[in-house]
């Protein structure tokens, strides 16, 4: 079944290397689970909450490797269509039009359902490339549970079933990454295939040198005070904890407003940045005695 | 003296006894994960333990609470040394003999120096070389050894005897310089030491059960030690910090639970053909029906009332119903909560929309007014009240949801007000957190009441999660 096709990576320290270089600080589990979807060719779906990184890999992974990448956007409604390929009809009308009289229904039909007729999307797309590509399927849990059925014959086999034309097997596997930020339970039939990533926020020093990587402006006693601070937000039982992304645009708003320190005046002023609820706000300031 | 011994089909055979265990935890793992796992094996450098750790992961698990048990597990079965391991740090002790008892001051020295630095690595090498050092050799001043000339790991005797907590006043101080005191960044500072704190107990916990493990074999601390996944967790046996974990998936849990709601509701949508409408349609074409009309469906938006038991012992469980139940307001057109322990309030203004509600379960305890004589709960005296000044909450709009395990001290359980109010509610329900099997046994009168309102088992989150699902309208 698995055609041997040429690794990604050389090994573990060689994905967290050339990821690092193209600018993503991988965690080990990240530049581990990465290696191994490449080296089993498996799906790789990544979970987590919002803004630690998930797209952001996908990305990462195409650039570090050269590849090029395909993404999905999923949203609720999204169908076939969207997803695999579809039927030019206003180009096969046209055709048999100008087909009439002159050949049979035959010809006509074995001609209107070919290459030519067929619009590629994402998936189609993926598959179908013959260069090294990277296949992300963004949000997963966006979209309808039938949308999940239909994934799973592209995901295992990556293959593509048009009834009209047969299927089409990918003749170089796409390293595909899915992304969930799990508001529903994606199907047992999907995990399965599937190796699972739970993408948390970094420790703190990775933290730092993400934050360091993404603003190199801020000095790194303010970076070191800014991650600090945010972790302990974390510990808070708040509604919505901030996660990189915030520490990033909180570090990008200090520089900002020229503030070269973090004292009671600086939070107090841009606590806004990192908690996007009211009621989280309250908490934190009456807990960390900002009052 | 360990349990080293070589499994009997290898690696393959180790990996197989890791998943049965990870199976008696209630992670479902299926042969072909174990199949993908085992070329985790092959693909990986095993050198490196953080790699395999989180390569069977990946093949492993399917969602992100399984983690903990996984993590426990796999420090049992794949453990990072044998015995002693080889611990740079030297434990200090009694008059520097090599085998003394161990000089708590001084140690605890050296622990307030590396939880100020926060050297994770050290800290860690520590935790080793004290659990060993305190198992063998116990600490100046007391007698402890282990048993026959056994050593003896005890995680709590560790903790005890160096009281990490009592070093953060200590800590603070060093750290703080130029800080001012009960300023924000030193209110940060004491969260962080705090945390490292905990963590440093933590890998205490894990060294100690490694110990054991291997004095004991493994099967049988995996038994007992390994964390349960939240979900998993019986309310009314678990500890705050279970129960603070399980506060953090409430929210997840009701965005689940709408979502799948939704797509019921989508599937809901399409009703009976209504006769009517598609007659009085069928005039413009002539009397032939051509577009059939449809009974829309208007989703139920009722009213929700809850009474709910906050005593001690059924708190936490109240908790996280309530929270719950918060966080689907949505669902509901008006949500009334109520308490009770020995007589009922109204606590509805607390769950106000954007309330904070960590803390709301003591200001529930605190503000309302609950309690007349001893603290215990007195289910009828309370449904009584509730029926004489709140008696109008219930409406032939509103669903009743009644919480509490119905252990009424041996008090009159008041059925006939309870058979009123549930005559009068469209809908009741009782969500009771004890097993079935004890329903009725001493002083509960779950039974009795359960004669009058469905009750419905919710030992667990995902118990909970279930019965509320069915119970909320398409």
């Amino acid at each position: 079944m698995s055609t041997p096709q040429s690794p990604l990576f050389g090994s573990v320290a060689d994905v967290a290397q050339r990821l690092a270089d193209v600018g993503y600080l991988a965690s080990t589990a990240v530049s581990t689970t990465v290696f191994l979807a490449d080296r089993l060719s498996k799906p790789l779906l990544v979970e987590g909450p919002a803004g630690v990184g998930k797209t952001e890999l996908a990305k990462a992974v195409a650039q570090a490797t050269g590849s090029g990448l395909v993404r999905l956007q999923c949203y609720e409604g999204i169908d076939e269509a969207r997803a695999l390929y579809e039927w030019n009809h206003a180009k096969q009308l046209l055709r048999i039009t100008a087909g009439q009289g002159r050949e049979s229904w035959d010809e006509t039909r074995d001609d209107v359902f070919s290459e030519e007729f067929l619009l590629p999307r994402p998936l189609l797309t993926a598959i179908r490339r013959t260069e090294p590509t990277v296949l992300l399927v963004d949000e997963m849990d966006k979209a309808d549970v039938e949308v999940e059925g239909m994934l799973l014959e592209v995901l295992s086999d990556f293959q593509v079933t048009v009834p009209e034309m047969g299927t089409i097997t990918a003749v170089r596997r796409p390293f595909a990454l899915l992304t969930s930020n799990s508001t529903r339970e994606l199907s047992e039939a999907l995990k399965r295939r599937c190796l699972f990533l739970h993408l948390d926020f970094p420790d703190a020093d990775l933290e730092r040198r993400i934050v360091l990587s993404r603003v190199p402006e801020l000095a790194e006693q303010l970076v070191d005070a800014l991650v600090r601070t945010v972790r302990v937000l974390r510990g808070l039982e708040l509604r919505k904890a901030p996660s990189v992304a915030e520490t990033i645009d909180w570090g990008r708003t200090l520089l900002a407003l020229g503030l070269d320190t973090l004292d009671d005046d600086a939070v107090r002023a841009t606590l806004g940045v990192v908690l996007k609820h009211q009621s989280d706000a309250v908490k934190a300031a009456a807990e960390l005695r900002l009052n | 003296m360990t349990s080293a011994r070589a499994p009997e089909h290898g690696l393959p055979g180790h990996l197989v006894e890791f998943v049965g265990a990870l199976r008696l935890h209630g992670v479902a793992v299926g042969p072909g994960e174990t199949i993908d796992a085992a070329r985790v094996l092959g693909a990986l450098d095993l050198v490196h333990r953080e790699h395999l750790r989180e390569g069977l992961a990946a093949a492993l698990l399917r969602r992100s609470g399984q983690r903990q048990a996984f993590d426990t597990l796999f420090d049992l079965y794949w453990p990072a040394a044998l015995g002693a391991g080889s611990g740079a740090v030297e434990v200090p002790r009694v008059d520097d003999a090599d085998d003394g008892p161990v000089d708590v001051d001084a140690l605890r020295d050296v622990l307030a120096e590396l939880l100020r630095d926060g050297d994770t690595a050290a800290l860690a090498e520590l935790a080793r070389a004290v659990v060993e050092a305190l198992g063998r050799s116990g600490a100046a001043g007391t007698g402890i050894r282990g048993v026959n000339g056994q050593p003896s790991w005890s995680a709590y005797q560790a903790l005890r005897m160096l009281s990490p907590e009592t070093l953060l006043a200590r800590i603070m101080a060093e750290l703080r310089g130029d800080l001012e005191e009960g300023s924000f960044a030193d209110e940060v500072l004491r969260r962080e030491i705090r945390d490292r704190i905990a963590a440093f107990r933590k890998m205490i916990t894990d060294e100690v059960r490694r110990r054991t493990a291997e004095m004991r074999g493994r099967e049988q601390v995996a038994r007992s030690a390994v964390p349960k996944q939240a979900e998993q967790v019986e309310f009314l046996s678990a500890h705050a910090e279970q129960l603070a974990q399980l506060r953090r998936t409430v929210q997840p849990l009701a965005r689940r639970l709408a979502a799948r709601l939704a797509v019921r509701r989508r599937h809901a949508k399409r009703g009976r053909l209504d006769m009517r409408r598609t007659l009085r349609r069928s005039m413009s074409t002539g009397g032939v029906p051509m577009r059939p009309a449809y009974r829309t469906r208007r989703p139920g938006r009722p009213e929700l009332v809850i009474l709910c038991d906050v005593s001690g012992s059924v708190a936490g469980f109240s908790h996280f119903t309530l929270l719950l139940v918060q966080a689907l307001r949505e669902q509901f057109s008006k949500v009334r909560v109520f308490a009770f322990v020995e007589r009922a309030d109204e606590v509805t203004h607390l769950f106000s929309p954007g309330a904070e509600l960590s803390g709301v379960m003591q200001r529930v305890l605190r503000e309302a007014d609950l309690v007349t004589f001893d603290g215990h709960s007195d289910y009828g005296g309370s449904l009584g009240g509730f029926a004489e000044h709140w008696g109008d909450a219930i409406t032939s709009k509103t669903s009743l949801l009644i919480l509490g395990d119905g252990r009424t001290n041996y008090r009159d359980p008041n059925l006939a007000v309870l058979r009123r109010l549930v005559g009068v509610a469209r809908h009741a329900h009782w969500l009771n957190p004890e097993p079935r099997h004890q329903w009725g046994s001493g002083d509960s009168a779950a039974l009795r009441y359960a004669d009058v309102l469905p009750m419905h088992e919710c030992r667990t989150a995902a118990q909970l999660a279930a019965v509320v699902e069915a119970l909320l309208p398409v």
